[in-house]
């Protein structure tokens, strides 16, 4: 595959847990500024591709690469300013005991960039929280804050990739609403490269305009956003899927 | 700043800086640890007790040491309140006095074997692998012995007294504070917020010290309190052996021991030192509980 | 069977007095499919389970009338509510993996609920076991039956905690977030196979879920709660018709497949649904 023109390459991914395959040769690549969505049911091996991506998996074998040059196995910090993500349950990605300052100031401490003092109140605002929750714990704020708390947490640093784990699927579709808007903003104003990992085909189809199916560890079908709408797809279980998500659409 | 201003300040929902969100969390803390009754009970005495002890030379209106021959063995009375020993000396002022010596022992072993214990912990359990089973082997061969046996045969190792007691008593008690540490290590080391750590690009060390032991801290303080009991015990236990404190010193085993063939005839002398054991124990163990349910994480969200 | 509930209030107390998480609740429910919607805190769960008496101790109910066929549900005693609880009325929740018992096989399970209100020998509860496992459509009941819950698949999970509610043959069965945890795949099957069980045996069915789409699909009814309060009562049917405009932002702010908008509606929360003045 071509990694030139492409932010990301992932190429011929396999992750294996033990004896099991989780993931057995993934391969797509993702252009710079674009949304890449990967959807598929547990145990397709969706999150651990991300997972592996973030470098917080490494028993993983192919290649993939970050603008043209070939990730490591561990990574450096070079890469966690570059590639940053946010996990699916917002109650757990937040450190229980520190207050949203001390995870906001965390990436900048931990990296020796500082200036946290200018940065928190900035990143508070970009996700349109309020300067008051800034000195609050976690379990003061509800899910869609904590939400928000974490992608202003991925964003400090000012990477150029965002890897997003389920990010709206323990909210309420409220508040999703209000998260998938957020995501579109950022991703314009920042020039964001996405890949959005889902199992709900509307949210993914959403904020990607291209999407790859995966099932039992491989990914089955690489469609468009627009064909996935119009129902042109050639794998049965995208069709499964995508009849499973329009049925509940029909009033 | 006036008290009920200063509980709105330590209650805001909006604290307005770090030191007061840090305040109002240990504040919360302590309104919930209030409300338990037992637990402030156990607070209160072992306050009294450190207090007494501290204060022993204004408290105490005898020298520990001072002999009286001529009145041995005397029941509780106005003169002495608890009565005296064998040697006429005081039981309240040596009770005081040795509070000094046995509380301080139990305040050195903690000094000494928290830190251990949690560093060790939380390392094995973040790193895993290796060094993780190397620790926890050594772990396992200190817990095999019965702490009072291994305590013991340290001491005989080395010369009775006070200094090797603590040392003898903190080389014990250290494992299964490590033990807890890394349970608890094990249970947050994949946690998302973890991973979301390791994302933002900190070491190692820095997850271990600044993210990891703060979270297990909670549940060592709480099996810490518990264990304060053991170790006084402990303590009295060696002192009782005749392996740490030696007599005159007044320490609360060492006197239990040197009075024990006056349990028929002069209950009082081996009684008084016993109480304080007693005593001093089930205030640990009441605030341990307290602990337990302010500061375990899986009860609070 | 009839399920009455009038003016419901639950109350926790908090450190500022105590705090209302539901408000003044009133429904029915006969012989239906009734649907309970809302989000996380609006008291859906609450309201369904303070009919089991399945509140967190501290909670303080209040009603005009709270009645399971007639039994008065505040004034039962703990011995009635045992013949209510698992016997005429059933709970499903969530994940199965927590309401299972680890270390007691599938079959068993069954089989002791089934014995629970019966007096039967052991042998012909691991035979009806056996019948309720093929009732929800397990295709090799024998393997199941012997299987720990570890070892059953999160659908798999789900259809033996459905055939362990149904062993005693309730005439109540209530649901909370009975397919949250499961793939759009599983979740199709599991609640077609909650509609047969329900229809076939005439029970009432109370199904709680944030998803108001999949809740209106399925049942025959659907109460819409907000901040502790029902806010529009509809016919599944008439979804589209709904009037309140915190249902219809409900709809509204789902991203569909088929109608693609560039950004998302959000909802806009009128504190006057609050105290429900219109």
């Amino acid at each position: 595959m071509d990694g030139r023109f492409q932010l990301i390459v992932v190429d011929n991914l396999v992750i294996r847990f033990g004896r099991v395959e989780a993931v057995s040769g993934v391969s797509f690549a993702v252009a710079r500024g674009t949304a890449w969505g990967i959807v598929g049911e547990s145990g397709s091996g969706k999150s651990t591709v991300l997972r592996a991506l973030a470098g917080l998996n490494e028993n993983w074998s192919g290649r993939m690469l970050l603008d043209g040059e070939e990730l490591p196995r561990r990574r450096t910090r070079a890469f966690f300013r570059r590639v940053q993500m946010v996990f699916q349950d917002p109650y757990g990605s937040l450190h229980p005991r520190q207050t949203i300052d001390r995870a906001l100031a965390e990436p900048l401490v931990a990296q020796g960039i500082g200036g946290a003092d200018a940065a928190i109140p900035r990143a508070l605002d970009e996700v349109a929280l309020p300067q008051a929750v800034r000195f609050r714990y976690p379990h003061q704020l509800s899910g869609g804050q904590r939400q928000r708390v974490a992608i202003a947490r991925a964003l400090i640093t000012s990477p150029e990739v965002l890897l997003l784990d389920e990010p709206t699927s323990a909210l309420d579709v409220s508040v999703q609403a209000e998260v998938l808007n957020l995501l579109s903003d950022l991703q314009r104003e920042r020039n964001l490269t996405y890949i959005m990992v889902s199992h709900n085909l509307a949210v993914v189809a959403h904020l990607c305009p291209m999407i790859a199916v995966m099932q039992g560890g491989r990914v089955v079908e690489t469609l468009s956003a627009e064909a996935l709408r119009a129902g042109r797809t050639t794998h049965p279980h995208t069709a499964e899927l995508r009849a499973l998500s329009t049925e509940l659409e029909e009033p | 700043m006036s008290d009920t201003s200063l509980r709105a300040w330590l209650l805001s929902d909006t604290p307005t800086s770090r030191r007061q969100a840090g305040w109002g969390r240990l504040y919360r803390l302590w309104c919930d640890l209030r409300t338990n009754p037992l637990a402030m009970a156990g607070l209160i005495t072992i306050i009294l007790l450190i207090v007494a002890a501290l204060a022993a030379p204004l408290l105490a209106a005898y020298s520990p040491d001072a002999q009286d021959l001529s009145n041995h063995l005397a029941a509780p009375n106005a003169a002495h309140w608890l009565g005296t020993d064998e040697l006429g000396r005081d039981i309240l002022a040596r009770l005081l006095w040795g509070g000094r010596i046995t509380l301080g022992m139990v305040v050195a072993v903690v000094v000494l074997v928290a830190p251990v214990g949690l560093v060790v912990g939380c390392a094995a359990g973040y790193i895993g692998g290796l060094p993780d089973r190397i620790l926890m082997r050594v772990t396992d061969v200190f817990l095999a012995f019965p702490r009072l046996i291994l305590a013991l045969a340290f001491v005989a190792a080395i010369t009775p007294g006070i200094t090797s007691a603590i040392i003898a008593i903190a080389l014990t008690a250290w494992p299964p504070y490590a033990r807890i540490a890394r349970a608890e290590t094990l249970a947050i080391r994949n946690s998302d917020f973890i991973a979301a750590t390791r994302l933002a690009g900190a070491s190692r060390t820095r997850i271990i010290l600044v993210h990891i032991i703060p979270l297990s801290l909670g549940s060592l303080i709480v099996r810490v309190s518990l264990d304060m009991s053991s170790i006084i015990l402990t303590a009295a236990a060696l002192g009782f052996l005749g392996m740490g404190a030696q007599p005159p010193s007044p320490e609360w085993g060492a006197m239990v021991a040197s009075a024990r063939r006056f349990i028929v005839n002069a209950w009082w002398v081996p009684m008084m030192p016993a109480i304080a054991i007693f005593v001093a124990s089930l205030a640990f163990n009441l605030l341990g509980d307290g602990l337990r349910d302010v500061l375990d994480p899986k009860q609070r969200s | 069977m009839k399920v009455e509930i009038a003016n419901l209030s639950i109350a926790f107390p908090s450190p500022r007095g105590p705090s209302l998480a539901v408000r003044g609740v009133s429904l029915t429910v006969g012989s239906e499919k009734l649907g309970i919607v809302g989000e996380s805190g609006s008291g859906k769960s609450l309201t369904a389970r303070s009919l089991l008496k399945l509140l967190p101790p501290e909670a303080r109910v209040r009603a005009d009338r709270l009645a399971f066929d007639g039994i008065d549900i505040l004034q039962a005693t703990e011995r009635q509510m045992r013949s209510i609880r698992g016997k005429r009325a059933g709970l499903i929740m969530q994940d199965p993996k927590f309401s299972l018992n680890p270390v007691m096989t599938a079959g068993e399970q069954i089989a002791e609920s089934w014995r629970l209100h019966r007096k039967t020998s052991k042998r012909e509860a691991r035979e009806a076991a056996l019948d309720l496992l093929a009732q929800v459509q397990i295709r090799d009941p024998a393997r199941v039956a012997d299987a720990y819950p570890h070892e059953l698949s999160g659908g798999m999970g789900q259809r033996v905690m459905i055939a362990m509610m149904m062993a005693p043959d309730p005439e109540l069965l209530i649901a909370d977030e009975p397919t949250s945890a499961l793939d759009a795949t599983v979740q199709a099957e599991i609640l077609r196979l909650m509609e047969d069980l329900v229809s076939r045996r005439g029970m009432s069915l109370i199904l709680i879920s944030h998803d108001l789409p999949l809740v209106s699909h399925f049942c025959d009814r659907v109460v819409v709660m907000y901040a502790g309060r029902v806010v529009e009562e509809l016919n599944a049917a008439g979804l589209a018709r709904a009037e309140h405009p915190y249902t219809r932002g409900l709809l509204a702010c789902l991203p569909t497949l088929s109608h693609p908008q560039a950004r998302l509606t959000t909802l806009t929360r009128d504190p006057a649904w609050m105290d429900g003045s219109n």
